[in-house]
């Protein structure tokens, strides 16, 4: 049978974002959870891969308690067993620890799995390293930004854009993949579901004694954050106005180098210096 | 028992080398490797190290002699005919050889789609820390590197270290820093290694590949975006934007009210629930700056807006803010444009 992992991050809806421009800290109990999307469409390329070969779909989140409820959507859109990471020793954890943590609870719970799918990056990190950190954790071959995949015997085809160049893959198993949001619209949740998931199913939860782990996320992880703030002053915001043609010209004074790099071309004023 | 510190490689860094990974398989679109050879070398200038270029593949003096003139103190180069694809696998383990080898004190990636998935993974296998799309990179006084990052959807930034694990590792997004002018005078040296004979076997292999035809770009991938907004004043001034964006190799995005208005295809739309986009040059034209916008633009680079009311959110968010009107502007931009690229 087809196992399938699919991992999924709670993550704070951006219009709920709220941070404190004072102490710099995100009031991250403010903020209304939602599944991360990248990892909707992970989820939905599980679901269509099941609907084509049959199989069983194991969702896993690592999160406070809350991110609880991303896995009961999962159950509900149409995942079949749900493992929920849950451990103040956990907290803090960066790319690095939290692929590590990750790969110790899918050997414990899952080791039989043919692929684990992921979203290619998270919309509060955006980092876009747990998936291919996973699999090396996991020590199994990777592919991230896909966007479309078939399985075929033990091989999974998939085709991204990587770098302007299409690309088409094929990949042993087990494997993994993180999927970008392009294609896999997620299917609608069906209420009927949503009610089954809170009534029916169970969660699996574990902590860190559970994967016999002595770890704390902050200490262990190799990056240290030394201080967090405010972007928004550090934009240069220099304010121009005047005749447009003189605009036009201050601008491409200072940018032109710039704007013209992009571009792969000499923005210089003839015979002006620069 | 901590297993963490168990599966970690990590290494003390022997040379206080700094390495840049040699990226060049879209080089006439992205000079993200120029231009962290020419960050590399203002760090190096603080630590005393030399910047060196790692670069795999076939045929490669043309980018060989592009990096020392580009900065590039040493040059470590694996040359061969199997390396022609930019194979993930290959490239990871080749890395991470020539890493444990020569213990570099810093790894800069340029965060392409490659980069930033070759990255992480080298990373992993050196048991390191690495922080993603660095905005800033800079040496403190106990000769650390301290990352500046996007933290929390780019609302905020970050200084990240990795205070004892080595390398340090960073991924750059192409457009972050600038390139210095080449030199081709200048001198470097060139270390050739041999393609190691057992490499593990390949489980992931890329079975097609084709340079995507430049008309489908997508405005997600545009390096350069012109938004427009109602600013703009009407349907037919609006399309001043696609002669704009047309000279400078962009795409166009559209606020909702322009697609509402119909002036603009439902395609363009740049907001929370349209596109998000990346560019590392975007110009607004007429903008207002609703929040449903200025979401999906955060990770622009250089922001120039242009707007009648400078007290517009869009204007605040700017880096450089005009201060006129945007059809006008527009107007000026693509005259003067025209004359400069005309050669």
């Amino acid at each position: 049978m087809l196992n399938l992992i699919v991992c999924i991050k709670q993550v704070p809806m951006v219009s709920e974002l709220n941070w404190d421009p004072r102490t710099g800290t995100l009031k991250r109990d403010l903020a209304e959870g939602m599944m991360n999307p990248a990892c909707h469409h992970a989820l939905e390329a599980a679901l269509r891969l099941k609907d084509l070969h049959g199989g069983h779909i194991t969702a896993i989140t690592m999160g406070p308690p809350m991110a609880e409820e991303v896995l009961r959507e999962a159950l509900a859109i149409g995942a079949d067993r749900c493992i929920l990471l849950t451990d103040r020793r956990m907290a803090g954890a960066d790319t690095f620890m939290t692929s590590f943590i990750l790969a110790r609870a899918i050997e414990k719970e899952c080791p039989d799995f043919n692929i684990v799918l992921c979203g290619c990056h998270t919309s509060d990190s955006e980092t876009a390293q747990v998936g291919p950190q996973l699999a090396e954790e996991l020590k199994i071959p990777g592919a991230a930004y896909v966007e479309w995949l078939e399985l075929k015997e033990n091989v999974l085809r998939m085709k991204r854009l990587s770098d302007n160049f299409l690309e088409t893959l094929e990949m042993d198993l087990p494997g993994l993949v993180t999927v970008t949001t392009s294609q896999y619209q997620p299917r609608y949740v069906p209420l009927a579901g949503i009610q089954d998931a809170y009534d029916k199913y169970d969660i699996t939860t574990l902590d860190a004694d559970d994967l016999k782990l002595k770890i704390t996320g902050i200490k262990d992880s190799p990056t240290r954050i030394l201080k967090v703030y405010s972007p928004d002053s550090k934009k240069k915001n220099i304010e121009m106005k005047g005749p447009a043609k003189i605009i036009v010209e201050e601008l491409l004074e200072k940018f032109g180098r710039k704007i013209g790099g992009e571009i792969q071309k000499d923005l210089k004023a003839y015979g002006q210096d620069q | 028992m901590n297993q963490t510190a168990q599966t970690a490689t990590a290494y003390t860094a022997k040379a206080k080398d700094i390495w840049v990974f040699g990226d060049y398989r879209n080089y006439f679109q992205t000079r993200v490797t120029l231009q962290l050879l020419s960050r590399a070398g203002d760090l190096a200038a603080k630590t005393g190290s030399a910047v060196c270029a790692v670069v795999f593949g076939h045929n490669l003096d043309e980018y060989v002699n592009e990096y020392i003139a580009h900065g590039a103190d040493k040059v470590y180069v694996i040359e061969h005919l199997s390396l022609k694809k930019y194979s993930m696998e290959i490239y990871i383990s080749l890395m991470e050889r020539l890493a444990k080898q020569y213990m570099p004190d810093i790894i800069l990636v340029g965060a392409t789609s490659f980069g930033r998935e070759f990255a992480p993974r080298v990373a992993k296998r050196l048991g390191t820390g690495l922080t993603a799309d660095c905005v800033g990179l800079d040496i403190n006084e106990d000769g650390i590197l301290v990352q500046t990052a996007p933290a929390f959807g780019g609302n905020l930034l970050a200084e990240i270290i990795t205070p004892e694990r080595r390398p340090q590792m960073a991924t750059v997004r192409p457009g972050t820093f600038q390139e210095i002018p080449h030199d081709y005078i200048r001198k470097g040296q060139v270390i050739r290694i041999p393609m190691p004979e057992d490499l593990p076997k390949e489980r992931l292999k890329i079975v097609h590949y084709q340079r995507k035809p430049h008309r489908g770009q997508r405005i997600e991938d545009a390096d350069v975006v012109i938004c427009g907004g109602r600013g703009m004043g009407s349907k037919n001034r609006f399309k001043k934007l696609f002669e704009l964006a047309r000279l400078l190799g962009g795409e166009v995005g559209a606020t909702r009210p322009v697609v509402y208005s119909d002036w603009a295809d439902p395609e363009l739309l740049v907001g929370q629930a349209g596109k998000h986009i990346n560019p590392n040059v975007l110009f607004s034209f007429g903008v207002s700056g609703a929040i449903q916008h200025t979401a999906a633009i955060r990770d622009a680079g250089l922001i120039i807006a242009v707007n009648k009311n400078p007290n517009a959110t869009m204007m605040k968010k700017a880096d450089v803010a005009i201060v006129a009107d945007a059809n006008q502007l527009c107007v000026a931009l693509i005259k003067e444009l025209k004359k400069r690229i005309r050669s």
